[in-house]
């Protein structure tokens, strides 16, 4: 186990860490006293594994893109927008979506925990609900961008949202330049993560074909 | 409370670390761990606020030296001791030793398959909003030893209501057990100088989401 810490244990067959050993332990107590479905937890992971991630949110926002009445929705009520494009994915009240523009750019953090938009970006990275990305992104956004890689000009406005409560944040990122005619399918290979939470910029449609 | 877990503005803590093709689980135990926490508190068993007290509440050491998931352990511990659902000596054994209490519901694979949204944080309006957008408000000054929305950073300062979110359940209430006590929700918007001082990037501007009692008229 050499050059493993007991935070980040990893699974070696039989050779279980305590951390494995007491999570197990509280699995089964839940278990026999009927408080969990062990295959309803199967299911929850599944989910999150396999069905609910980023490209999501890159449905929608690609969809804004190119449906100006529903980007208009969106901005309106993210909620019930993203409930009428039913095979994208249900999301509960709450959902806010907030427009990167040239004169201003979005940012979303949660400085407390690691409220994140989970219906349409998925678990939020370890990154996210890092301290390093909790403390610095109210004060210092634009070395934030820095860490990431992404310059914005002087004079751009930078609004860093921070979810204190139960609202929930994406950013629709501005379009591309160079994209016109292009469908869903292909805008939405264009919309990373990053973009939806304001730390990066979509994709060019130069950075797709690289 | 003014935990470690109310970060921002802080220093110290260094770069952002970005990992390339981050998997949703780096070990088979996290997704148990958020699987468990879904669970339960769709079960009913707490509200998302006991979740993040039972965190806030960790020592500031264990705190920072935990991961994500790990802390999530350690809340859930907590909060099942806390409430009677389990035992200490359950937990050490790994098995039930005592009957178990009843819950409102249990989360079944046909409810997951059905599509998890998150629940609805809404609440019956009690009384007619006293700010609307536009208006200029100064958040309190309070220092709970109990649970808070209301960032370190952001408190005695000169924002502008910008959204208003209809009224819902005050966390500051649902985490000390005294019920939802609805109250209304606002997007207030304040100047990056007003919070850093004067050396702040001029083009920034911070929101939080501040719950009525947060506000005063400025």
């Amino acid at each position: 186990m050499s050059g493993h810490d007991h935070d980040h244990p990893h699974e070696h067959g039989s050779e279980l860490s305590e951390t494995q050993l007491r999570v197990r332990a509280l699995e089964t107590v839940l278990t026999e006293k009927g408080y969990v479905d062990p295959a309803a937890l199967d299911a929850i992971v599944e989910t999150y594994e396999t069905k609910v991630g980023p490209r999501n949110g890159a449905a929608v926002v690609a969809k804004a893109w190119s449906d100006p009445a529903f980007k208009q929705a969106l901005l309106k009520d993210a909620t019930a927008a993203v409930n009428t494009l039913g095979h994208v994915s249900r999301v509960g009240d709450h959902l806010v979506a907030v427009e990167n523009t040239p004169q201003r750019h979005n940012m979303i953090v949660c400085t407390l925990c690691s409220c994140y938009p989970w219906e349409v970006l998925g678990l939020p990275p370890v990154w996210y609900k890092s301290a390093p990305y909790r403390s610095r992104a109210v004060k210092d956004p634009r070395g934030v961008l820095a860490d990431f890689g992404v310059e914005l000009p002087k004079d751009t406005e930078i609004r860093v949202w921070d979810s204190t409560a139960e609202t929930r944040f994406l950013v629709l990122p501005m379009r591309p330049a160079g994209t016109e005619g292009w469908s869903e399918e292909r805008l939405a290979a264009l919309v990373t993560r990053d973009s939806m939470i304001g730390t990066g910029l979509a994709r060019t449609p130069a950075e797709l074909a690289q | 409370m003014n935990g470690i877990h109310d970060m921002g503005g802080m220093d110290g803590f260094g770069k952002v670390e970005v990992e390339a093709n981050e998997p949703p689980f780096h070990e088979r135990w996290e997704g148990r761990v958020l699987a468990m926490n879904r669970s339960m508190g769709f079960a009913g068993a707490w509200h998302i606020d006991d979740t993040r007290y039972a965190q806030e509440t960790l020592p500031p050491q264990v705190y920072l030296a935990a991961s994500y998931y790990w802390r999530w352990e350690l809340a859930m511990e907590k909060n099942l001791i806390r409430r009677g659902l389990v035992t200490p000596e359950e937990l050490a054994a790994g098995h039930a030793l005592q009957p178990a209490k009843p819950l409102p519901r249990k989360l079944t694979p046909e409810v997951v398959a059905a599509g998890l949204t998150r629940s609805s944080f809404f609440r019956q309006q009690q009384g007619p909003a006293r700010f609307k957008p536009g208006d200029r408000v100064r958040t309190v000054n309070i220092n709970p030893q109990t649970h808070t929305r209301l960032p370190r950073y952001a408190r005695d300062k000169l924002g502008v209501v910008e959204l208003i979110h209809g009224c819902h359940a005050y966390p500051d209430s649902v985490a000390t057990d005294r019920g939802d006590d609805p109250q209304w929700l606002y997007t207030v918007v304040f100047d990056g100088r007003e919070i850093w001082g004067p050396d702040a990037d001029p083009t920034l501007t911070v929101s939080i989401d501040a719950f009525e009692p947060y506000l005063e008229p400025a």
